[in-house]
């Protein structure tokens, strides 16, 4: 056999190879939380409330955490996407000299890094400093600020990637930059924001540690945004540090409940993206 | 009275010089084409014109540029009213990612026409114009980019007409396309030409014998020589023009074409200095990134 052949076929047997492990992973994770959170899989767990002894073993439900997760996650979605797409426009080089927005970009960057620990603990430490208790605003600022640099960097690689000419086309008809950026760059670079949106969104919704200072934890579903508010990787965290099988197996099921909604949130933001990519110039 | 005129334009591009010594005087209601070997600066001179070349960094541009009279790199001066007068065509289609009929009403609805019947009105006509409107009539709600590129490049040029510029600058509009749809394209611009001043840059010589009343040469960032077709095609003053006209198969043939044995056969009998040209151009290529 040829050696240029070889090599082919060397490479593309690691490519798959790599795809498979990951695909399979991925599997490996619903499969076992599935396969051990099915059985305490019940209506109840996603209307009810926990009541009086669910920690131990005793009825009641997780739609605090449910709830929780989603005022968490939107919230700090929407902040981050209102604090965001300024910065990512400011960032191209219609706005900002390009050295300039490099050293801006370096920093997003050394924060996408910044393990979401850091973020709890930095908010926890302003918060101490208000006089604030944990509650349903300080989880959502500590997740603005994880969600922060990865929306940015994401939605200004996408706005980067327009094509210079697309943007002469529309200044030599006349329109300022302002027109420009906001009807013309924006729409064709609109289903990558919504990937942006949707990385940053999967990455608030299942973090923990940047929230268990935060945002705390509560049995209710929170009235304002200063009452303690339940999140579901939290909730999966207390229940598997409980000694009862029962209330384990529970843990696998909002975990199980936590999957569902990210998948289908993704899969729903896919068929939405798909919608608007039509109008993409390639 | 002309409708552009250039004196001593000169453009850098950091501290290289990309174009120098242009004067050029444009009248209206012809066709001027502008031609060169690829990369010497025709582009470039193009996007003096509608001061799109500002946009880029490190770009230097000094001279006169006056249109009506009137110099257009004043600090006074209304870019946005300036390229809404100056139409630009480019090379690729560009079509913006909207509807067709939205690609046509979003110049007017930055100029501030809002108004659906006028906007109606207007898409029309000039989809007429570029002989678009029998073939998307039907499907105006669709995305531009759905078209083919002949007639995405005929959507272009009525989004370009439908501001009603004063003169359209077209940057080897056809180069992209097929026969057929060059063709077209060039059918239309030879019509238009009776109500607008064009400015077409081109290498290929035969279109720029079919298309023009007036002719400017550029060679490596140089402007060589301007003037009436018959004078620059016939009778050239200067030695790379006469070079360059006669040199057409080899010059003209582009990159694709470069290694075919014909180009080869002609690349021998070639003067050798232009081919020592040739090398040099390719360098400052390189470096301009142009």
């Amino acid at each position: 056999m040829k050696w240029s052949h070889f090599e082919e076929n060397v490479f593309k047997t690691l490519m798959v190879a790599a795809t498979l492990v990951i695909l399979g992973s991925l599997l490996a994770v619903i499969c076992v939380v599935l396969f051990k959170g099915v059985r305490a899989l019940s209506l109840s767990m996603i209307t009810q409330t926990p009541k009086g002894g669910y920690y131990l073993g005793k009825e009641g439900g997780i739609l605090n955490a449910i709830i929780g997760s989603l005022y968490l996650a939107f919230g700090a979605t929407s902040c981050s996407l209102l604090l965001s797409l300024p910065i990512a426009f400011y960032l191209q080089k219609e706005y900002l000299n390009p050295r300039a927005a490099n050293l801006v970009r370096l920093s997003l960057d050394v924060l996408w890094g910044v393990p979401s620990i850091i973020y709890g603990v930095f908010g926890f430490t302003i918060m101490l400093y208000l006089g604030l208790r944990a509650s349903l605003l300080g989880g959502v600022v500590a997740l603005t600020f994880l969600e922060l640099p990865i929306m940015v960097r994401a939605v200004d690689e996408v706005l980067k990637m327009v094509p210079h000419q697309l943007k002469e086309a529309s200044y030599s008809l006349g329109a300022t930059r302002f027109e420009t950026m906001f009807t013309v760059v924006s729409r064709q670079a609109l289903p990558g924001m919504m990937s942006a949106v949707i990385l940053a969104f999967g990455r608030g919704i299942g973090d923990a540690a940047s929230i268990l200072f935060t945002a705390g934890y509560s049995d209710h579903i929170p009235h304002s945004v200063f009452d303690p508010a339940a999140s579901l990787p939290l909730a999966v965290f207390f229940q598997l540090g409980t000694p009862f099988p029962e209330v384990q197996e529970r843990a696998y099921a909002s975990a199980v409940i936590l999957l569902v909604m990210v998948l289908l949130l993704t899969v729903s933001s896919r068929v939405l993206t798909k919608r608007v990519a039509r109008y993409v110039v390639r | 009275m002309c409708h552009i005129t250039v004196e001593n334009l000169k453009v850098s591009y950091r501290d290289h010089v990309v174009l120098k010594n242009v004067n050029l005087e444009i009248p209206h209601n012809n066709i001027t084409v502008i031609i060169g070997p690829s990369g010497c600066g025709k582009t470039t001179l193009l996007k003096c014109l509608n001061r799109l070349l500002e946009l880029q960094e490190d770009v230097k541009i000094s001279g006169t540029v006056l249109m009506d009279g009137v110099s257009i790199y004043e600090p006074e001066t209304d870019v946005t009213e300036l390229r809404k007068k100056m139409g630009l065509l480019a090379q690729r289609p560009y079509p913006l990612p909207m509807s067709i009929y939205d690609n046509i009403a979003y110049g007017l609805r930055i100029h501030g026409i809002k108004k659906k019947k006028i906007l109606d009105e207007i898409v029309e006509r000039n989809l007429k114009a570029v002989g678009l409107w029998e073939e998307v009539k039907t499907r105006l709600k669709n995305p531009a980019s759905s078209l083919s590129i002949g007639q995405q490049q005929r959507l272009c040029l009525a989004r370009c007409l439908a501001v009603s510029p004063e003169v359209i600058l077209c940057d080897e509009p056809t180069s992209s396309l097929d026969p057929f749809s060059a063709q077209k394209i060039e059918e239309t611009l030879l019509e238009l030409k009776k109500e607008y001043t064009i400015v077409l840059v081109t290498h290929n010589l035969r279109r720029a014998r079919r298309l023009a009343d007036y002719v400017g040469f550029i060679f490596l960032g140089e402007f060589i020589e301007y003037g009436k077709k018959t004078d620059i095609f016939e009778n050239p003053t200067d030695e790379r023009t006469r070079a360059y006209i006669s040199g057409e198969s080899y010059l003209d043939s582009g990159p694709a074409d470069e290694h075919a044995p014909t180009a080869k056969r002609k690349d021998q009998h070639m003067n050798p200095d232009l081919i020592i040209e040739r090398k040099k151009e390719k360098k400052v290529l390189e470096i301009t990134g142009i």
